[in-house]
């Protein structure tokens, strides 16, 4: 009944004789609402790392009733989000109102009426459901994964721009520089095997290190120039010089094979972590989170580019929150989207990462400074230049890259063969996915 | 129409009372057989509902697609997905692993213990076989997960010694046809020792004394007497474990979960139909996989039913 009628009401808005705002008020906020029960409970979607943020909301509001629900949060590229989902809309109910996923590429499923007629899960923000003062809170452009058509979809949670973090005590132990490219990154792992073997440069045990590496070395690996067209270029001389460099240090030992959030890494590497290429999000969820490492040892430097060319960073997730475009207490939904992405309460006191959020973001900051954790000055700055620095030759398509990385390099370095030895098998593999995924390759 | 009654050991081999006992029972008052009704009405209910109902409905979402008749598009699709023949292989390699391993093993063992004479070793050893068995599909897999994981596991030594250093060596997509086999023989082997068990205590003692007495040892007992009377047993086996191994799915969903993806979320064919739905929202490809594996799974069934002699009466 309920679909019967929610696709009669789409039918109506799709030709335009919507009623305006009777009742429920259709088409108020530029999607159909459900009916509105006011007060009623609304569900809610977080990995473990945001479950503070939904801890804190209940505290602030503890007359807004609110079911928290953990889930993957996507990661990897795990799609759970999407196949929930897929089959509640399917069903006709049972969606959560508020979701929270690492990735980046929600939007374009989320936005996209379902081949049944449901309209898309993620309701649109910027059509009067949020106000546009708040919206235009958001860091220039970090909203854009999850605007599809001027339309916006998804709230950012954190920004993720990589920079590369350093241990400055370690370096000065050992006499070292920082790198400031990748050839000196390279160059920096010969040296450290040869002289303080034991000693690493990061890990490539997770499959967002295709975004950091392959991301940050402006190589053409991900690309979607139009809509439902892409492009993937191994190849490349960047892709396959970032590859040899790659190689080099897993062969030298300085890349290991452990995934940073593994109990593993944190036991054998909290000390011996010399320097790592990786997102701003580090600071809470490796450095002060599992490696405890102490305020005034690690510095940030400007994410490595070339020798020559032009500084790049790559982007990890950063997360997004999403609304339900069904959900029967959009007012509380507000309240708590608005809540996670902007209150000090989650995002300057509780999230691990660097909020997207400005006036956030530069709390965040402000807290980094004044317990003194980093040990350069210009810490800030480097965070905020780097945010400005993101390449836009990687791009966001339906599916995620993790999964290809994950299916072919990651058990091929495991056996011991080399990433540039990969890269025919595994551009085949995105090249396969785009296809299944309904893009052209081209 | 007779309802074949679910097959319990008890009355695998008949006695020569039987026939007439048979005759006596089809007089018995029409209140014995309404019970008899009762009985299964709630089965055919459940039967009907979840298990050929879906099947019509995929049925036709297979030959459809958004209520249009397409004939085989949906099947050429599927064919010519590039997951579709890795993951047939996939589940072939590892039905294979896995009923060979069980009909071998667990006739073995069944056997073995069946021979034991001492009263609490042979219950004990039962009783042990099975215990596995009590813990449910998905939490078995993640015990799995640790096992198999050589940075935790308590076989950690086994497994450094046979070259695996982390959980990505020792899940790689080679390996795991094995990896399946071994979880679903120490989750599923337990309950069918104890059915083979039951079978061979039902196989008469005049019999077995009578081999004892024409000088038949252990293993000429085994082979000559217990296993051609247990034929019917294993076929039954074997096509129950063969429906279950071609629906292959939760182990590598986990398993795909927990490694974030390096076990493929494409390994099995349930997976790539799972995906199809739920990924791609394509009901009709999802439906036609699922009939393609209905009909290679009836098909081996078929052979096991034959060979086996399942529905002939002795």
């Amino acid at each position: 009944m309920t679909v019967v009628a929610a696709a009669a009401a789409g039918l109506l808005v799709l030709s335009g004789c919507a009623p305006t705002a009777s009742g429920g008020g259709e088409g108020r906020y530029g999607f159909t609402e459900a009916e509105q029960v006011p007060d009623s409970e609304i569900t809610v979607w977080v990995d473990a790392s945001r479950e503070p943020a939904v801890t804190a909301f209940q505290e602030a509001y503890p007359d807004i009733p609110v079911k928290l629900e953990t889930y993957d949060g996507n990661a990897g590229g795990s799609g759970s989000f999407q196949s929930k989902i897929t089959l509640m809309d399917q069903a006709g109910e049972g969606w959560p109102d508020v979701v929270f996923s690492t990735q980046q590429n929600d939007a374009i499923w989320a936005s996209k009426q379902t081949l049944n007629g449901e309209q898309g899960f993620a309701a649109p923000l910027n059509k009067g459901f949020l106000d546009q003062d708040f919206l235009d809170g958001f860091a220039p452009g970090s909203l854009d994964y999850a605007t599809i058509d001027g339309t916006v979809y998804g709230l950012r949670n954190d920004l993720a721009q990589t920079v590369f973090f350093y241990n400055q005590t370690l370096l000065d132990q050992f006499g070292y520089e920082v790198p400031t490219t990748w050839e000196e990154y390279g160059a920096l792992g010969d040296k450290l095997a040869a002289e303080h073997p034991g000693y690493i440069l990061g890990s490539m045990g997770d499959s967002f290190m295709t975004y950091v590496y392959y991301g940050g070395s402006e190589s053409p690996v991900f690309q979607s120039p139009e809509t439902a067209v892409f492009h993937s270029d191994t190849s490349d001389a960047n892709a396959e010089g970032i590859s040899k460099i790659i190689d080099g240090m897993l062969a030298n030992g300085t890349l290991v094979q452990d995934s940073f959030f593994s109990a593993e890494f944190a036991a054998k590497y909290a000390d011996k972590l010399v320097g790592v290429p990786g997102p701003v999000w580090y600071t809470g969820a490796i450095f002060q989170g599992g490696l405890a490492t102490p305020a005034g040892q690690i510095g940030v430097a400007p994410p490595l580019s070339w020798e020559g060319g032009d500084v790049a960073a790559g982007n990890v997730g950063g997360g997004q929150w999403y609304a339900s475009s069904h959900s029967k207490n959009l007012d509380a939904v507000k309240t708590f989207l608005e809540f996670v992405t902007s209150a000090d309460e989650f995002q300057v006191e509780a999230s691990s990462g660097y909020p997207a959020y400005t006036p956030a973001a530069e709390k965040w900051l402000d807290k980094q400074a004044e317990a003194a954790y980093f040990v350069n000055d210009d810490f800030k700055t480097v965070m905020s230049d780097a945010a400005a620095q993101v390449w836009d030759g990687w791009n966001v398509t339906s599916w995620s890259p993790e999964t290809a990385w994950a299916k072919v390099v990651i058990p091929g370095i495991a056996a011991g063969e080399t990433v540039e030895s990969l890269l025919p098998a595994w551009q085949e593999e995105l090249e396969n996915e785009a296809t299944v995924n309904g893009y052209t390759v081209k | 129409m007779t309802v074949t009654a679910p097959p319990a050991p008890v009355d695998a081999v008949p006695t020569g009372r039987r026939r007439p006992g048979r005759r006596r029972a089809s007089r018995v008052n029409a209140g014995q057989s309404r019970y008899g009704y009762i009985f299964v009405s709630g089965y055919t209910l459940l039967l009907l509902a979840f298990g050929l109902l879906p099947t019509l409905y995929a049925i036709y979402l297979a030959f459809t697609r958004n209520g249009a008749f397409v004939g085989v598009d949906n099947f050429v699709r599927v064919f010519n997905d590039y997951r579709f023949l890795p993951a047939v292989a996939h589940v072939a390699l590892y039905i294979v692993y896995w009923l060979v391993s069980l009909i071998v093993l667990v006739v073995i063992l069944a056997i073995v213990v069946h021979a034991i004479r001492v009263r609490w070793l042979g219950n004990t050893a039962r009783f042990l076989f099975y215990i596995p068995g009590a813990i449910a599909g998905a939490s078995s897999v993640l015990l799995w997960l640790f096992v198999l994981d050589p940075t935790v596991s308590p076989v950690s030594a086994l497994l450094k010694g046979m070259g695996y250093e982390s959980l990505v060596n020792v899940v790689a997509v080679d390996n795991l046809p094995v990896v399946f086999t071994v979880i679903a023989f120490w989750a599923g082997a337990g309950g069918w020792i104890v059915i083979m068990y039951g079978a061979l205590n039902n196989i008469s003692a005049d019999i077995m004394e009578a081999a004892r007495i024409d000088g038949a040892n252990a293993i000429q007992t085994a082979w000559h007497i217990q296993l051609p009377m247990l034929t019917k047993w294993i076929s039954y086996m074997g096509i129950m474990s063969l429906a279950a191994g071609t629906q292959l799915f939760v182990e590598p969903k986990i398993l795909a979960q927990a490694t974030k993806n390096v076990v493929p979320e494409d390994y099995s064919l349930n997976q790539l139909a799972y995906l199809y739905a739920f990924r791609q929202g394509d009901f009709s490809g999802s439906a036609a996989i699922s009939l393609i594996l209905l009909v290679v799974a009836l098909g081996l069934s078929a052979v096991f039913i034959f060979r086996g002699k399942l529905f002939e009466r002795d």
